[in-house]
């Protein structure tokens, strides 16, 4: 009982700080500065698409079809004018210019990368809360999680987008719906663990009232771990859409994403394994980033959970 | 320990339940009328009359759901509207290849993974636990058909050593069989790998904190002892779970891996059910897929009683 | 060997230094003393004073960033700071041995137990597993462990804790060491347990000879044990010498004030208190059902039948070993959970069957402080918003409710400014003040204080014990004080119930109870509290000076 804390047990974490001191700590560690550093590349390639030299990533050419990287190619405008057009990483079955599609491509993942960690995290808090905190609500809400988490990922969001017309908002519902029951498993063994805690048995003989207690004593315990959650369920967001759509199943194919782009190199991936090799690189970076960014930020917010 | 067994078992049928209740409701939750899903864009109104009447969807959806599972009680699957074909006997043919791309990966993914992780574990903060670790982050990272493309690129194309694409039956010889299952096992084992090195790590690093390690110590044991002795296995019931949670990420790969390698087996033909709209394919492939998911987790649970004390009393 | 006087440890200026951050350069320093063949060494001290660094020292299983820097550690004249790895394996289990703090934890739940203690044979002997086995079998007897037999085959969790701490005692004393470390060995386990296991260890020390190196932080267990006392604060020894003359007649003053803060086994006699009833239960009882379908449905009653009555400016002791349920009685009362059955009394209002709307008002009566006061805080939350929360969630303004909380503050011993502060940048006893004050702010009628003082170390404790009885005469607070340790409730409460089973089994005015125990588990209580005789000449004295 009174073992020497101040040596061998643990004391009491300080609470995090917010804000500024945070964002250094964070940005201290070399694994979160790269990754934070590359995702802030791609945001900007993306947004910056249209000015770094590239053509009209959904233009069709049938002259200069499975062209190799490096082929130039001479655009004559209609008043006469004739520019030179280096296809620095060829161009796919259909003449459309690769290097343009990837980079517009950034901004497909990208979305789908926020607006599924967004939305899971969501849906999962509310539900989680409401698993944790609503006694008669709980099991009816984890039997449905449970059934949720024993379809395989993928085949559950193969099934949903084969339900709905393809598109983008499909592709992100198929992806969310099978996220969700793990952030609410999450949120309710949170929620079950900090409402035994004496602070929060404390604020209940204080007369606090429950949504109080929660915005007050149980929510603020949910963020960090959140927060790393939702950088990994954005990881996995970004390679099942690329799955879906070199499936066949996922955003329009006319669309630059990084999975249609390979998928449409499929046929041809013998002789001309660009159209694979170059979205392939961009998309494995780019998870590769939000990876060690959630890495990262589990060790510098949620110590306890390190290493998983 | 036998009612251990029991009440696994039983603790299973709900979830199952739950599976077949969200697979029958999919088809039904669609926005628009099922039917006219399911008969295809060309059809007929006839066509879709005769689809309906013949999948009952003109009836209550209780009643339907009755129907559904009694045929799913006696074995019948329904048929196949792009096959053509009664779905047991399309499943049954499609067996045997993805049991054996399955069971390459996880004989692969254990071998290679566990020994991975309980070294870097143990030379925690090392060079070799960061280069396992740094490999498997990016393991997770990269798609299961980028990682297929780049073997086939590397091994079978510019090397030859092994055949780009294709499938060969265990019946055609053991020979051509293994020769054509090593790329694409070796693909799906990447992420597999990552997954089970990653957690063996974490639990090994666990266990290695607690307090009957330092009794050990406090014996005089050496630390290879403790390790194997001790740590491995208070270790193993989470390596376990996360080996039976993998199979979720196994079962999603098969699909991928076998489209790149052309592997005629359950995940290409969930693929083909999908891209042809054959919406009872789809339904019994998903249950039977989380049947078998299910059913491996649980027979995961009860090993558990091998390896803990606590469980088997 | 030869010379049985020779120390079978010697400390010598031991220095260890602490990595950065820390409140201190080195977590020891200039330690020295010396354990002779057959001689119980207790080094006592409170948390923080690098007692049981010094153990893990000998041992040579400090933790890689805590580095001997200065001095020697010499175990029958062999230096331990300058082994090899392989010498110190060799030695480690062999000729020194050691038992911790958590017997919980300290096994191995995957193996059985008789193979625990076989593997200290299989290190360090040539034993086959016949000799092995029967050498085990001869030591779990000699640990007076029932059915050696079953036990060895047995796995730690069908064990209880005493039980588990005596197979660590049999592992540790198996191969004859010449030194036995102990490290708050009996902190864990209830006091009739923990007499038990001292008793046991005094037994095998005298038969076997073996010196004992015994880290506690309970001078009731130093004056039940030691031969010789070593006392250390703060990284350092103030004092040493044989036991009677440190404890009958200590020099340093740190000593001295420690000393004088063990509560007394011999309560003062206090006048009967007078004032309104508080609180009276009724028949209170909490019953758990577990099981269902496929399991055998099994039903504890975790408190039955509990009858109590607490007046204004009483304080009532609920004493008990773990499972006593005198934990679960504070927490029907507070109403942290919902009891099974009968009535809670507060005032002429039953609240035992109120649902949470009705209840909310009626909190503010019956407030609690908790035992752990790292856990009691809101972490995030300055101290200052924790304390007001209360009062502001019953219509005080936050002006209002600060200027209350800085003269609470000042009234439990705090700088008032400290209410912008986190709970991180408190001591532990400061801690428990501030949920003294965050209690006292609601103006309660009835204080449960759950084990309030049990985390606290012993002079830190005597404080808050102090300040409790300050505060309870100027409220007219009726104080509901659950504990397991009899020398405090015998400081503090007015009459005391003693609880076994879930049930009480006996409750008098605590003079009595003390003097003359009804019931055979009051007795063996008392009779199993360490050092049972030590304090109670102190305590005779204040009670002469304050007649």
């Amino acid at each position: 009982m009174s073992a020497e804390p101040t040596l061998l047990a643990p004391a009491v974490a300080a609470p995090l700080p917010l804000g500024r001191t945070l964002a250094a700590r964070l940005l201290r560690n070399p694994v979160v500065a790269l990754g934070a550093g590359f995702l802030l590349l791609m945001a900007l390639v993306g947004a910056l698409a249209p000015v770094l030299g590239t053509l009209d990533p959904t233009a069709i050419n049938p002259a200069t079809r499975n062209r190799p990287p490096g082929f130039e190619r001479t655009i004559r405008a209609e008043d006469g004018t004739t520019t030179t057009y280096r296809h620095r990483m060829g161009t796919d079955s259909l003449g459309r210019d690769v290097y343009s599609r990837v980079l517009y491509g950034a901004r497909i993942s990208l979305l789908i990368a926020v607006s599924v960690a967004a939305l899971s995290l969501a849906i999962g808090l509310l539900l989680g809360l409401v698993a944790g905190y609503i006694r008669p609500l709980d099991g009816p809400i984890m039997r449905l999680m449970d059934g949720l988490m024993a379809i395989p990922g993928i085949l559950l969001a193969i099934a949903v987008v084969s339900l709905f017309r393809a598109g983008l908002p499909a592709v992100i519902a198929a992806i969310v719906v099978p996220e969700i029951p793990r952030v609410v498993r999450l949120v309710r063994s949170i929620v079950l663990s900090v409402r035994e805690e004496p602070y929060v048995e404390a604020a209940i003989m204080a007369g606090t009232r429950l949504p109080l207690l929660m915005a007050r004593h149980i929510l603020p315990n949910t963020v960090a771990p959140l927060i790393v959650q939702g950088t990994f369920i954005a990881a996995s967001a970004i390679l099942v859409e690329a799955v879906l759509s070199f499936l066949g199943i996922g955003i329009p194919p006319e669309t630059p994403s990084w999975g249609n782009i390979m998928a449409e190199g499929r046929n041809l991936f013998r002789v001309y394994p660009h159209n694979i090799l170059y979205p392939g690189i961009f998309l494995g970076l780019t998870v590769l980033a939000v990876n060690m960014l959630g890495d990262g930020l589990r060790d510098t917010l949620d110590p306890k959970m390190t290493g998983r | 320990m036998l009612g251990y067994v029991l009440r696994r078992l039983l603790a299973a049928i709900p979830v199952l339940a739950i599976v077949a209740v969200l697979v029958f409701l999919m088809l039904r939750l669609t926005p628009g009328d099922p039917a006219a899903v399911i008969a295809g864009d060309n059809a007929s109104s006839e066509q879709i009359a005769q689809v309906r009447s013949k999948l009952g969807l003109d009836q209550p959806l209780p009643a339907q759901f009755a129907i559904w599972i009694g045929n799913l009680a006696t074995g019948n699957l329904g048929e196949s509207f792009f096959f053509k074909k009664s779905i047991g006997e399309l499943i049954l043919g499609r067996i045997e290849p993805t049991l054996s791309l399955a069971a390459a990966t996880m004989l692969i993914a254990v071998c290679l993974a566990i020994p991975l992780g309980v070294v870097a574990a143990y030379r925690h903060g090392s060079w070799l636990d960061r280069i396992v670790m740094g490999v498997s982050v990016l393991g997770f990272s990269v798609p299961v058909f980028v990682i297929g493309y780049l073997l086939i690129y590397i091994f079978a194309i510019t090397l030859g050593w092994f055949p780009v694409q294709g499938y060969q039956p265990l019946s055609g010889g053991l020979g051509g069989y293994l020769h054509r299952l090593v790329l694409p096992s070796l693909t799906l084992s990447v992420v597999y790998i990552a997954l089970i090195a990653r957690m063996t790590r974490a639990s090994v690093l666990e266990v290695l904190n607690e307090d009957y390690i330092r009794t050990a110590r406090a014996k005089g044991q050496v630390e290879r002892k403790i390790l194997f002795r001790h740590a491995l296995k208070n270790a193993a019931v989470p390596i376990v779970t996360v080996v039976g949670i993998g199979i979720a990420l196994l079962i999603g790969g098969v699909v991928v891996t076998e489209s790149v390698f052309a592997i005629p087996g359950l995940g290409r033909l969930t693929v083909d059910a999908v891209l042809a709209r054959d919406y009872p394919t789809i339904q019994a492939l998903i249950l039977m897929f989380s049947g078998v998911y299910v059913l491996i987790n649980l027979l995961i649970d009860l090993t558990y009683s091998l390896f803990d004390p606590r469980i088997r009393h | 060997m030869s010379d049985a006087t020779a120390p079978v440890l010697e400390v010598e200026n031991l220095a260890i230094a602490l990595p950065g951050g820390g409140d201190r350069l080195r977590a020891v320093d200039g330690v020295s003393f010396a354990v002779a063949p057959g001689e119980i060494v207790c080094v006592v001290g409170e948390s923080g004073s690098g007692k049981s660094v010094t153990a893990f020292s000998v041992m040579g299983l400090l933790a890689k960033v805590l580095k001997p820097v200065a001095g020697s550690i010499r175990l029958l004249g062999e230096d331990i700071l300058t082994a090899s790895p392989q010498r110190l394996r060799a030695l480690r289990g062999d000729r020194m041995a050691m038992i911790f703090q958590e017997p919980m934890t300290a096994l191995n739940p995957v193996l059985t137990v008789g193979d625990q203690i076989e593997e200290v044979l299989r290190i360090h002997t040539d034993l086959g597993p016949k000799e092995r086995r029967a050498k085990v079998l001869a030591m779990l007897e000699a640990m007076h462990l029932p059915d050696p037999e079953r036990m060895h085959a047995s796995y730690p969790h069908q064990l209880s804790g005493g039980q588990r701490q005596r197979v660590m005692i049999a592992a540790a004393l198996i191969l004859d060491p010449a030194l036995l470390i102990a490290d708050e060995p009996t902190t864990a386990l209830d006091v009739t347990t923990q007499a038990q296991i001292l008793k046991l260890i005094r037994e095998m020390q005298e038969r076997r000879g073996t010196g004992v190196l015994f880290i506690t932080h309970d001078f009731g267990v130093v004056a039940e044990i030691a031969d010789r006392v070593v006392v250390m604060q703060r990284g350092r020894i103030v004092e040493q010498g044989p036991a009677a003359q440190v404890l009958g007649n200590p020099e340093h003053p740190y000593t001295k004030m420690l000393i004088a803060a063990v509560p007394t086994m011999t309560p003062a006699r206090r006048p009967p208190v007078t004032g309104a009833l508080a609180l009276e239960t009724a028949g209170l009882a909490k019953t758990y059902r577990s099981g269902g379908l496929f399991k055998k449905a099994r039903e504890v009653h975790a408190a039955a039948d509990v009858a109590i009555r607490i007046h204004r400016g009483e304080t009532v002791g609920i004493v008990g070993e773990s499972g006593s349920g005198k934990s679960t009685v504070a927490r029907c009362i507070a109403r942290l959970i919902a009891p099974s059955a009968g009535q809670i009394m507060v005032g002429d209002r039953d609240i035992a069957r109120l649902p949470e709307r009705r209840l909310r008002p009626l909190r503010r009566t019956i407030q609690v402080v908790f035992q752990d006061p790292f856990r009691s805080l809101n972490p995030r939350r300055t101290v200052g918003n924790s304390i007001i929360e209360g009062p502001v969630n019953f219509g005080a303004t936050p002006e209002a409710a600060t200027a209350r909380a800085r003269e609470l503050m000042g009234l439990v011993g705090l700088d008032p400014s400290a209410l912008a502060r986190y709970p991180h940048q408190f001591s532990g006893g400061q801690r428990q003040r501030i949920a003294l004050a965050r209690a006292l702010a609601m103006e309660p009628e009835i204080l449960i204080a759950d084990e309030a003082v049990s985390a606290l170390d012993v002079s830190v404790q005597r404080q808050v014990l102090a300040l409790l009885d300050d505060v309870q005469r100027r409220f007219d607070l009726a104080i509901l004080f659950i504990t397991h340790d009899l020398r405090v409730a015998a400081q503090i409460c007015d009459r005391l119930i003693v609880m076994q089973r879930g049930r009480i089994v006996e409750q008098g005015p605590t003079a009595e109870v003390f003097a003359r125990p009804d019931a055979a588990y009051t007795r063996a209580l008392i009779e199993a509290a360490p050092g049972r005789e030590f304090g109670r000449g102190a305590g005779q004295v204040q009670e002469a000076a304050s007649a």
